[in-house]
């Protein structure tokens, strides 16, 4: 017959590569699809081009599952983040490859990539039940009141990942906005989304609620546009906008009074602060007097 | 309702306070005209009196102004902490020497009642700052890093219902953390930030380190677009703050907003009915009800509606309404014409759309801008009154049955900047407070401010914290997770 048989030569199965929402792999209800080719031109996948439809069912399906999520306790949420680490860490080789042709990297430089993602889960699941205690805390106010400010998350948020940093970077940006309880819609690098959609597939299988992250691939431009806008966003992180786009997206995001992260040079090889953490949570800071137990003449 | 024993007038005497006719702008530690020479006029909100003519700042002279913080900036935000710690220090405690004479002039230029000016506002002005002077020296320890850094000069718009208060909010941790600053106070009340700038002055605060430029809109619309401010802080409206984020968009600016608020104060049927009262009285009738944090939607719980109706109405008729000046007065005058026009017309839709309107017996003074209290009943949650900040003392009531109703309906707004919970039932108070989606919650007390305690709103409420270790967050660069010196 062909040349495979022949040669003895096995046919390889192509990945059709689907968009993460709800906890789904949909397609791109546009039904469009654009060309994905690795750092030479070469045809790697033909990858969802997500629609103005698309970033509206996936805010839908973050904001479905805000309650759950939000609502889980931080330890769970940090065993679950850690799980993803896991999950990663024995599909490596895929994630490899895939970071390999994305950014034009060598073997091993794309291994020490994934790695480094990988150990950025472990890095944020342990930070779940910790920030409350880094970043709230008791107010010694002058009454006779308890005072107790406590970090929440501030809702929906919409991140723009990196464009160069196809996995490390993506990962740099969605897991502090998990971690804190928060719920995500995110929008893969346009030319590099290929580790972003496969990234759906382990989140799916790591105890993570559908719709707690949401992966669209596309135009950044054209997908963001509409989620900025959308008015049951609470924040927008605009790490992968340029700097026009960036400002277009921070003028629409004002109608709703988003929170805004903007895109600022980052070194996702390093070791992050706590500034993405801190940047998509709220402070709520709640009163009660105190009693006044013997207040004199008791004594210890 | 007729009272037993009536209050002989008890007024504060205006002597302790000195008004000259015309105040300037003040620039690089001189007071000065504005370069196109305009001024307006500041008025008594209870008396329509003139106070005084203020210098209006135009674009030139924010220009100047900002050019005089970012001099000042280099050698300010070098002195070490411990010394812009011991400047801070002088101008709380000059503020709580002056505090009196602080007090009448704010009861002056306001309208609120002489004793919220004096047993509210002027304590927590001095506590701020002797608060963020304290951490001008600590700023390593804040949690922001190593070495955290000042932005820069700083733009600062306040709003007219806590003049001197706003103005300790914005200028405490701007100078604490090594900013300069660029103020302007709101045009119905400019007097106590120039009394401030006096303060300055007597504390030997270094030249251009604080500026005061009084005007309306267009100056701190000048002020925010101004290419040489670093950080934005501004308090008021919710419309404006929303143009403010669209101005500074793409410009790199730094920016905080402490906008409007439509809070809910919510009444279980075990709550303690007395105490309840009371913090609803001061949850919307403090300050004429011209508080953003204004617990302005009263959420009762069907069963003990009536009884709890009952007693605040007749608490309601027990507040006495007029002189702000005098000592007994709960109830002072309303801002300006045009904010008493805004609540009028807002009251009429509330009646026009089908609620029921109620007031005490009361007596308006016939000069000035008053409103008398009032509540509503029979109000839903689809009424304009349930929906938009008045800014003014009117309570809209509601009702609920259930804790999950009352914390849904309680978010049920565009807003998320206070909220009240009362009730005995400590797992109640926790977790409603958890479920409600605001950055302030008072449970069995409401409106209780402190410097230590971060303040600042959910959704469009607007975003920061100001005060406690949070509000250094504002006037500081991000961290460099390296702590990068």
């Amino acid at each position: 017959m062909s040349t495979v048989d022949r040669n003895n030569e096995r046919l390889s199965v192509f990945k059709t590569y689907k968009l993460y929402v709800g906890g789904k792999f949909p397609r791109s209800e546009s039904g469009r699809v654009y060309e994905v080719t690795d750092s030479k031109g070469k045809w790697l996948a033909n990858a969802p081009q997500s629609s103005r439809k698309d970033a509206r069912d996936a805010v839908v399906a973050a904001r479905k599952a805000f309650g759950g999520w939000s609502g889980a306790t931080a330890y769970n949420r940090g065993q679950i983040l850690y799980r993803i680490a896991e999950m990663l860490e024995g599909r490596k080789d895929q994630f490899v490859r895939e970071v390999a042709d994305a950014e034009g990297l060598s073997k091993s430089k794309a291994a020490a990539v994934v790695d480094a993602a990988i150990d950025r889960w472990v890095w944020y699941a342990g930070w779940t039940d910790k920030i409350a205690q880094v970043v709230g805390g008791g107010n010694p106010v002058a009454g006779p009141f308890f005072n107790l400010s406590t970090p929440e998350p501030t809702g929906v948020v919409t991140v723009l990942a990196p464009q160069e940093s196809s996995f490390l970077g993506l990962v740099s940006v969605i897991a502090p906005v998990i971690a804190t309880g928060n719920t995500v819609v995110v929008v893969a690098s346009e030319k590099s989304p290929l580790p972003a959609l496969s990234l759906g597939e382990v989140l799916a299988t790591s105890d993570l609620p559908g719709g707690v992250v949401n992966v669209l691939s596309g135009r950044t431009a054209e997908i963001a546009a509409p989620l900025a806008a959308h008015q049951d966003v609470n924040a927008i992180d605009l790490a992968g906008a340029d700097d026009v786009l960036a400002k277009e997206l921070e003028i629409a995001a004002a109608d709703n009074l988003k929170r805004v992260l903007r895109p600022q040079p980052v070194d996702y090889s390093e070791t992050p602060g706590i500034e993405r953490l801190t940047a998509f949570l709220e402070t709520k800071t709640v009163w009660h007097p105190t009693g006044s137990l013997g207040a004199s003449g008791s004594s210890y | 309702m007729a009272s037993a024993f009536e209050y002989a007038p008890a007024p504060e005497s205006r002597s302790v306070v000195d008004i000259a006719p015309s105040y300037g702008l003040f620039i690089d530690g001189e007071f000065s005209e504005a370069a196109d020479g305009k001024v307006f006029k500041t008025v008594s909100p209870s008396t329509e009196e003139v106070l005084s003519e203020v210098a209006q700042a135009g674009t030139e002279d924010v220009d100047r102004a900002v050019k005089a913080a970012r001099k000042a900036f280099e050698k300010w935000s070098a002195l070490p902490g411990s010394e812009r710690a011991k400047y801070l220090f002088r101008i709380a405690r000059i503020i709580q020497e002056r505090s009196r004479e602080l007090a009448v002039l704010e009861t002056l230029d306001n309208g609120k009642p002489i004793k919220e000016t004096r047993d509210a506002d002027l304590p927590l002005v001095a506590a701020h700052f002797f608060y963020y002077a304290g951490w001008a020296d600590k700023l390593d320890h804040a949690g922001f890093g190593a070495n955290p850094r000042p932005l820069g000069v700083a733009g600062q718009v306040i709003p007219w219902n806590f003049p001197l208060l706003m103005l300790a909010w914005k200028i405490a941790p701007a100078l604490a953390t090594g900013n300069t600053v660029v103020l302007k106070p709101a045009e119905t009340t400019p007097l106590s930030a120039l009394f401030f700038a006096d303060i300055c002055r007597q504390a030997g605060l270094p030249k251009g380190v604080v500026n005061i430029l009084p005007g309306y809109g267009d100056t701190g619309a000048a002020l925010v677009e101004h290419p040489d401010v670093n950080k934005v802080a501004f308090t008021g409206s919710t419309a404006v703050g929303k143009a403010i984020a669209r101005q500074v968009a793409g410009t790199g600016k730094k920016v905080t907003l402490e906008l409007g608020g439509k809070g809910a104060n919510i009444v279980f049927d075990d709550a303690p009915i007395d105490q309840a009262v009371e913090g609803i009285v001061s949850g919307i009738f403090f300050n004429q009800g011209q508080v953003c944090c204004a617990g302005s939607r009263l959420l009762v719980q069907e069963s003990i509606q009536d009884e709890l109706l009952d007693s605040l109405k007749r608490r309601l008729s027990t507040l006495r309404l007029g002189d702000p000046l005098d000592k007994n007065t709960d109830i002072g005058a309303i801002n300006s014409a045009e904010q008493l026009a805004r609540i009028t017309s807002l009251v009429e839709q509330g009646e026009a759309e089908g609620a029921e309107r109620w007031s005490p017996a009361c007596e308006l003074p016939s000069s000035g801008y008053w409103f008398a209290p009032t509540l509503f009943t029979n109000v839903t949650q689809a009424h304009t009154i349930a929906r938009d900040e008045i800014f003014g003392p009117v309570l809209s009531v509601l009702t609920f049955r259930t804790p999950d109703e009352a914390v849904a309906k309680a978010n049920n707004s565009q807003y998320g900047l206070s909220a009240g919970i009362w009730t005995e039932k400590g797992s109640r108070i926790l977790a409603v407070a958890s479920k409600l989606r605001a950055g302030v919650i008072w449970s069995n007390t409401f409106n209780k401010f402190d410097p230590t305690s971060p303040f600042g709103g959910y959704k469009e409420s607007g975003f920061g914290r100001e005060g406690g270790r949070h509000g250094l967050e504002a006037y500081l660069a991000p961290s460099s997770p390296k702590g990068e010196r």
